[in-house]
């Protein structure tokens, strides 16, 4: 703080961040762990080892990492043609990747079950050929897929905008194939960005429920998610356990996150 | 500088500190109720509200006017728990009224006592929603665990009205058994092998199974079994089982808040309201159980009288059904063997 800087007001600034980084974040989340340590240890334990808790985790955290891991190399793909061509529709085509942004998750739960289900248009086909689209763990991950994709369009997309076309040129004139060029040249650049939308699509996946809800099916040890869990703990007025629930997810969800970051890091260092 | 900071701190601490709470007056002349209800009431409130409030009026009392909240009822019950101002709730479980007067010290704990009929103006019960024409020939609770029957419900953890379809379930195998409660459980637990979808809420499991045209049976709420046949007419059809449960439906003033908001004799007379031929009729119109056994029997032809058990004879009242049976370890898991 000693030095002078070009734009002034450090103090004025950080002291609002701190205020509403405090008021809607940090808040919150302690009374969260406060309600949480209402509960001792062993019975922490209890809850969060529970069979039915560590199937729903496992569910939560699989299905997630999946529909993230799709979202990223379709939304490299969109982005992609997004950027890269011109053709008729394209506004339109950018417009409607946004989508799932504005649409109300339950109003997508519903309308992907019913597309979904044995009965529905796509979930027909679907189990014809013996899969189960919706009240199955793909159906939690189809839904999950949806909300997650345009995170990963929307990061990767301005930094395919910079790059620009002059790089593959380069590349092309010193006598790299294509596939090289989109090894060596463009897929590092593009790489912490495709990561900054993974890790944004898996945390929202995580947390999601209001369209899980509906197309998931919620049989316990089968389809039900973790916030499923907590809603039903809450609805047996056990406050604490759902808290207790909230915290472990959380706290594991950090653990990724901050993983995730630390492999961002090291690869941004690396392509430097 | 350092003194921005300072403020900006303790700008923030006092964010912290709890807001204080607003109480929601009456406008002058006008009386203002707010019902916190459960899910499929919509209907029922809103003719019953029309009526109260032309009653109100023929009575001198000026205008009142009367706001409804609707949710599950478990959750509407932590609302009101956490802050909500009702004045009065309508809710699908006496337990759920308990747990406003534990939690939320809002009205006493004899509060069922207050109104007759255990403070239950209209009751209803569970019955089985079959496909037209009946084609899997499902005509009482034992077929529904037949192979390659798909039932649906909610799911008892999340759904107040499940709750009612497990026991109703559970009452026919404990009396079908003679009362060996492994059999009962054996029972229960073949039924829900035949679940394949458990929705969060009873009006889900309703979209799934008419909607969605998932499954051979629903097993619903008495009232919206018939609303199903009103909105996809000659696609359903209604089989009463040879056993059910009476479901009480109960209502209370929330004296804690009348009393702050001065609404108290309305919020009484609108509960009272309820049990007059006037509302019964509605009650029946809408396809729950008059209380009323003269305005009962006229709606008999629909609403069918069957053997019914209740919660607090045959299984001991909510609190025990609650820890016997949904919470953690309960019998709904052991069903599942999740413990």
């Amino acid at each position: 703080m000693g030095k002078k800087r070009v734009i002034p007001g450090f103090g004025l600034s950080f002291g609002i961040t701190v205020f509403w980084l405090g008021i809607i974040i940090l808040i919150p989340l302690s009374a969260l762990f406060i309600k949480a340590a209402g509960l001792g240890p062993g019975e922490w334990w209890k809850i969060l080892t529970s069979a039915r808790v560590l199937a729903a985790a496992k569910l939560t955290f699989g299905a997630s990492a999946a529909a993230a891991a799709v979202s990223t190399v379709l939304g490299l793909l969109v982005a992609w043609v997004l950027v890269r061509y011109q053709f008729p529709g394209r506004r339109i085509l950018d417009a409607i990747v946004d989508l799932p942004f504005a649409l109300p998750t339950a109003v997508a739960g519903i309308t992907l079950t019913s597309i979904y289900a044995p009965t529905g248009w796509i979930g027909k086909y679907l189990a014809d050929m013996g899969i189960q689209g919706a009240y199955s763990p793909f159906g939690v991950f189809i839904a999950l897929t949806f909300i997650g994709f345009p995170f990963v369009v929307r990061t990767v997309q301005p930094v395919m905008e910079d790059m620009g076309t002059e790089l593959e040129e380069a590349s092309a004139i010193l006598g790299a194939g294509r596939w090289t060029t989109f090894r060596r040249v463009i897929f590092p650049v593009l790489i912490p960005a495709l990561i900054t939308g993974f890790t944004l699509a898996f945390a929202r996946a995580i947390g999601e429920y209001g369209s899980v809800i509906f197309i998931s099916g919620n049989l316990p040890m089968k389809t039900e998610i973790l916030p499923l869990l907590i809603v039903a703990q809450l609805e047996q007025v056990k406050y604490e356990a759902a808290a207790v629930i909230a915290s472990g997810m959380l706290l594991v969800s950090f653990f990724l996150l901050f993983l995730i970051n630390l492999l961002q890091r090291r690869l941004n260092w690396q392509t430097r | 500088m350092k003194s921005r900071l300072l403020l900006t701190f303790v700008l923030a601490s006092f964010a912290s500190l709890p807001a204080c709470k607003k109480s929601a007056g009456t406008a002058g002349g006008t009386v203002e109720l707010q019902n916190v209800s459960y899910d499929p009431t919509r209907e029922f409130y809103a003719d019953i509200n029309t009526a109260f409030a032309k009653k109100w009026a023929a009575d001198g009392k000026g205008e009142i006017k009367i706001t409804q909240s609707h949710g599950g009822s478990g959750k509407q019950a932590r609302a009101v728990v956490d802050g909500q101002p009702a004045d009065v709730v309508t809710l699908a479980l006496a337990g759920d009224i308990d747990v406003i007067a534990q939690k939320g010290q809002l009205l006493p704990a004899d509060w069922q006592s207050k109104l007759a009929d255990n403070s239950s103006p209209y009751t209803s019960t569970i019955v089985l929603v079959v496909r037209k024409g009946n084609p899997k020939g499902l005509k009482d609770w034992g077929d529904l665990t037949n192979n390659g029957i798909g039932v649906i419900t909610p799911n008892p953890k999340t759904s107040g009205g499940a709750r009612w379809n497990y026991l109703a379930a559970w009452a026919w195998a404990e009396k079908h058994y003679g009362g060996d409660q492994k059999q009962v459980l054996d029972y229960i637990k073949a039924l829900f092998k035949n679940v394949p979808v458990l929705d969060a809420g009873a009006r889900g499991s309703t979209t799934t199974f008419a909607q969605r045209k998932i499954g051979d049976v629903l097993i619903s709420w008495e009232n919206e079994a018939y609303l199903i046949e009103k909105e996809f007419p000659g696609e359903t059809e209604i089989v009463y089982p040879s056993l059910s449960i009476l479901a009480e439906p109960p209502v209370a003033v929330v004296e804690k808040n009348t009393e702050k908001n001065g609404t108290t004799a309305a919020a009484r007379a609108y509960l009272e309201f309820l049990y007059t031929d006037e509302a019964q009729e509605l009650a029946g119109k809408h396809f729950y159980r008059p209380r009323n056994a003269a305005i009962l029997a006229k709606y008999s032809a629909k609403l069918t009288p069957i053997p019914l058990v209740t919660v607090d004879k045959d299984f001991g009242g909510w609190a025990k059904a609650q820890t016997t049976h949904f919470d953690d370890g309960g019998t709904f898991d052991q069903a599942y063997g999740t413990k």
